[in-house]
């Protein structure tokens, strides 16, 4: 294994200090607890707050300031936070309209973060949560753990945070959040998985000629495996999971999100967005606005998904709204 | 006698010493990192403890509530709940009687069924637990004592772990991969039976 860090145990430590070296402007960190809140402090609004395991940056860290997150709880790679983490985060940017948690659909994530919502309804904060779950990989059924959460969540981060950014109460900006999550699907897949740096080794082993469709964002394998084709021919597949959902049809405004999975380059990505586009409106959609780049990552993974969004006039309108966080700037 | 952190310890001891197998478990079928949670989550746990403590309810509780802020994941708050549930009946005892251990395992189970919202078979710690506390359950009705009834529970813990790798994980991240998780043992189901073990070790070295 060949890193660039100075000990597997303090990565996380180090990467938030590091992101508040570089961005003092926007974020700072809970003394003691893995959490990057907003430089300004609590606001007289609804605060959002998300997180997750580490290794998906920018999320979720990036995405802290105006228009977007109010704090974000990092855990160890890949591994959700614990609920004392996330209640201190909930405690310190509560602003007295209440919280939202933004959580994506793993076990542990759910656990955890519900313990700390209950945590915070015991000390008299108003606290609710959303769970995204946008993974069209994952056959959705009562009796499995569900779908994932991966790269859709940006899109919730970003229109839900413009909603409470409008002044909106807590309902409502969950209310919105819920509709993000009702019109947003994605599908990844890798052409090398990543390596975690505490197990040292890549997470599945792929031929040469070998990729694997269907991933999640945490090196856990697909659904399948097969030969490497070009890019369009994969995407096209991505896209016919997505579309067979039957929740894009002709006419509709889309938001698509081309996104890395950290050891793709954005030359790669470009082009793949460019088939992108032109399979979405030969099937009659407008794309109105497109985010290519690494958004939800899996540390050194070579891949990508694909995000759309279904818009109405109100998504639309919070989607356009200003944002000014480190890895996301709208003016 | 020695007590209630010396159990603990020998647990803490095995957990560390199979961190590597652990994890490469949770390699094949979910996300590489559950050796090396229980490790972290175990040494915090030693750190936290005293040679002094003897209350086993307290200590419980205090294990439950490091594993809780410590591991992280789903085994987070499953095992640091079990630890915890299982500190709740056993308040200011400095011994357990083969009947108060079928209280620990079954308040344990609870505590983890009520967080995780799983049953049997769906290729989880219970598929370990749940044959375990009904051997130990038989076994003392029969009138077998503390170190045959956990012999006979970790044998069927054992069977349990076995059984994880013929059915398809329905909860956890292994369940993502649905037909391809059957071939594996699960990984929490490991680390279940790796602490019954120890505590079955425990009381023959007591």
């Amino acid at each position: 294994m060949k890193k660039l860090i100075n000990g597997v145990e303090n990565i996380v430590d180090e990467m938030l200090d590091g992101m508040t070296a570089a961005y003092p402007q926007y974020v700072k960190r809970l003394e003691g607890f893995n959490v990057l809140v907003r430089a300004c402090g609590a606001s007289p609004k609804v605060a959002l707050v998300s997180g997750g395991g580490s290794g998906h940056e920018p999320s979720h860290g990036g995405f802290v300031g105006r228009g977007m997150l109010d704090g974000a709880v990092a855990g160890e790679v890949f591994t959700s936070p614990t609920p004392d983490q996330v209640y201190e985060a909930v405690k310190a940017v509560n602003g007295g309209k209440g919280v939202l948690l933004i959580i994506k659909n793993y076990t542990g994530d759910v656990m955890n973060f519900e313990m700390a919502e209950e945590m915070s309804a015991d000390e008299g904060i108003k606290v609710e949560h959303v769970i995204v779950a946008d993974d069209v990989a994952v056959e959705n059924s009562t009796w499995t753990t569900g779908r994932r959460g991966i790269a859709g969540t940006v899109l919730v981060h970003k229109i839900a945070g413009a909603c409470a950014e409008s002044g909106a109460e807590l309902a409502d900006v969950k209310r919105v959040a819920e509709k993000v999550i009702a019109n947003v699907r994605s599908m990844g897949m890798a052409v090398n998985a990543c390596t975690v740096p505490a197990a040292g080794k890549v997470s599945f082993e792929l031929a040469e000629d070998e990729i694997e469709i269907g991933i999640g964002i945490h090196g856990e394998p697909g659904t399948h495996r097969e030969k490497i084709s070009d890019v369009n021919n994969i995407a096209d597949k991505l896209l016919e999971k997505i579309f067979a959902e039957g929740i894009y049809g002709e006419g509709d405004e889309v938001c698509v999100l081309v996104n890395g999975m950290g050891g793709t380059p954005l030359m790669e990505l470009l082009v793949a967005n460019k088939h992108v586009k032109s399979v979405i409106e030969s099937r009659g959609l407008k794309v109105v606005k497109t985010l290519v780049g690494n958004y939800m990552t899996s540390l050194d993974m070579e891949g990508f998904s694909i995000t759309l969004l279904k818009l109405d006039e109100e998504l639309k309108k919070y989607l356009d709204a200003p944002a000014d966080t480190p890895a996301f700037v709208q003016c | 006698m020695a007590g209630v952190y010396e159990c603990i310890s020998l647990i803490a001891e095995r957990i560390t010493e199979n961190k590597d197998f652990l994890t490469e478990l949770d390699r094949e079928i979910g996300d590489s990192d559950h050796g090396i949670n229980m490790a972290r989550g175990f040494a915090a746990v030693m750190e936290k403890l005293s040679p002094e403590d003897s209350d086993i309810g307290a200590t419980l509780k205090k294990a439950g509530m490091t594993l809780l802020s410590k591991v992280g994941g789903a085994s987070g708050p499953l095992y640091g709940t079990a630890y915890m549930e299982a500190g709740k009946i056993t308040a200011g005892k400095t011994e357990l009687t083969p009947s108060d251990m079928k209280a620990v395992i079954e308040s344990a189970i609870a505590g983890i069924q009520k967080r995780g919202k799983a049953v049997k078979g769906e290729k989880t710690m219970l598929d370990a637990l749940i044959p375990a506390c009904e051997s130990f359950s038989e076994s003392i009705a029969h009138g077998a004592d503390m170190i045959a009834a956990l012999e006979s529970a970790c044998e069927s813990a054992r069977e349990g772990v076995e059984y994880t790798k013929t059915i398809i994980a329905t909860k956890g991240r292994a369940s993502y991969l649905g037909e391809r998780s059957i071939g594996h043992q699960d990984p929490g189901a490991t680390s279940a039976l790796i602490t019954l073990e120890a505590i079955l070790d425990y009381y023959k070295g007591a």
